[in-house]
């Protein structure tokens, strides 16, 4: 196995929206700046596959901020463990890489929130963000009868573009009942750009079913997935389908920051006016901080870009930016609470930890998150709990436990090499 | 453009472009099971950006492979239910 080392003013973990700003602004300070991130290319979830070519302005203008900047590009590495203070490990193609840094800047985004009910196990039964991240990796959709549920505004987002892409979208069950979508709505329209973006939506949109205040209760087939069980609060029915995309809104991905020791307020990263986080040198943009979307990294990243490079006056420019977009997260987290029909759905059989197969008849005799693990395994497989953790905690209320390295599964040589085990 | 080329999945030619990731290349052949759970249960891809581990397959040999993440490669060998 090759072993390299870099070495950094500032390490930027995570090229999504707000790692790009946070790199840019980093690096056009002048200061020797890496962005490192496990997928393909940067860019994010949100604008994977996205170019400097792009017809997205927005990405196309980042990315190509990004690849004229100084900054060094790391993708794909994957970042798994801190031997010691100011020193990450990580693992890519050509093995293990170590990276030293002055000041860290974690954008480590989003993943969404899956919730266990009948048939979810299913291949096919993707997450809604899932399916379009797949579909944006080349999978043809054409013509593929899809049912898009869950909660949240990728819902709509992912609608469109897998209707773009000539998906025949069946319908899209949002579990929000009206009444806090249309508070949502009139909370957003102070945002001139939110408002145009959602009337862009509704015309992408047009002759597709909206239905709110909707869930799926079950999915069925066999082999894969043939239909759903929708549900309102007055009727239940059957859809056909050939996919079904489903994913309740974003958790923040806030293991690294865990593990770093960042002091963690309600599940996100607490961080002071420039970014920083309870560790001095560590600073936190974007979804770990709060869910809040693209505008909201953006101004994140750029605000922990300059402080991080030691241009405080200018972070302190997109303060203002950043006030207007929290009030966005805000409304985003009142409207998308969850309904607690979700609670009941999964039945005895129903598999809540599909790494380990642990069914949800076993872990109600459990009495703790600790308990489940050591008694049934929940969580210990190689997602680490990453999917069922944020199930089991809406389901039992049960908190998942700090991480501990490695952060991602690894071989035992890297582990070895970076003196994690003896 | 990017450049076309196949692989294989589960012996069968698929033709990709570079761009494209394996699990697309396994989708596109037809292949719904990437792999047996611990109980043997039939699962494909959930998360779509390399968290859930749910789609790991072996690629050229190598077993393990999360295919949502990796990019084909000319001639590459995906195998998937193993």
């Amino acid at each position: 196995m090759n072993n390299s080392r870099r070495s950094f003013d500032v390490l930027v973990v995570g090229a999504g929206p707000a790692g790009i700003a946070g790199a840019c602004c980093a690096a056009e300070a002048g200061v020797r700046v890496g962005v490192v991130d496990n997928n393909l290319r940067a860019g994010g979830q949100i604008w994977r596959g996205e170019t400097r070519d792009s017809h997205l302005a927005e990405a196309a203008s980042w990315l190509r901020r990004l690849a004229s900047s100084p900054a060094e590009i790391l993708t794909p590495m994957e970042v798994f463990a801190q031997p010691e203070t100011g020193r990450l490990t990580a693992t890519s193609s050509d093995g293990l890489c170590e990276l030293s840094y002055k000041k860290l800047i974690l954008c480590t985004g989003a993943r969404e929130r899956f919730l266990p009910f009948p048939g979810w196990t299913l291949p096919n039964v993707m997450g809604a963000g899932g399916l379009q991240a797949v579909v944006k990796s080349g999978m043809d959709i054409t013509g593929k009868k899809v049912v898009i549920a869950g909660s949240g505004p990728l819902l709509l987002a992912v609608a469109a573009h897998l209707r773009a892409h000539g998906a025949d979208v069946r319908t899209i069950a949002e579990q929000a009942p009206w009444s806090r979508l249309i508070r949502f709505g009139m909370a957003v329209a102070s945002h001139g750009r939110k408002i145009s973006q959602a009337l862009q939506l509704k015309k992408q949109l047009s002759r597709i079913a909206f239905r709110a205040g909707c869930w799926v209760t079950a999915a069925e087939g066999n082999g894969k997935v043939e239909s759903v069980t929708l549900r309102t609060e007055s009727k239940t029915w059957k859809e056909a389908c050939n996919y079904l995309a489903c994913g309740f809104h974003l958790v923040p991905n806030t293991e690294l920051a865990s593990l770093l020791g960042c002091e963690l307020r309600a599940g996100f990263v607490r961080t002071d006016n420039f970014q920083e986080s309870s560790v001095s040198g560590i600073y936190c943009a974007g979804e770990p901080t709060g869910i809040g979307g693209l505008e909201l990294s953006i101004a994140e990243g750029q605000i922990a870009g300059f402080a991080a490079a030691g241009q405080r006056e200018r972070a302190q420019e997109y303060f203002g930016e950043r006030k207007s977009q929290r009030r966005f997260s805000m409304a985003l987290e009142r409207a998308f609470m969850l309904r607690d029909e979700l609670r009941p759905l999964p039945s005895a059989e129903t598999i809540v930890c599909r790494c380990e197969d642990v069914k949800f008849g076993r872990l109600k005799e459990q009495s703790s998150w600790r308990a489940a693990k050591l008694q049934t395994r929940c969580g210990m497989g190689p997602c680490q709990g990453r999917i069922c953790g944020p199930a089991v905690e809406f389901l039992f209320g049960w908190k998942a436990e700090s991480a501990r390295p490695p952060i991602f599964p690894v071989a035992v040589e890297s582990l070895a090499a970076t003196g994690c085990v003896e | 453009m990017p450049k076309a080329f196949s692989v294989t999945v589960n012996g069968a030619q698929v033709g990709v472009t570079e761009d494209m990731t394996a699990l697309a290349a396994i989708l596109l052949s037809g292949t719904t099971t990437l792999r047996r759970s611990v109980s043997g249960a039939a699962r494909g891809a959930l998360c779509g950006m390399g968290v859930c581990f749910e789609c790991r397959v072996t690629i050229n040999g190598e077993r393990h492979c999360r295919s949502c993440q990796i990019r084909c490669g000319q001639a590459m060998d995906i195998r998937t239910d193993e």
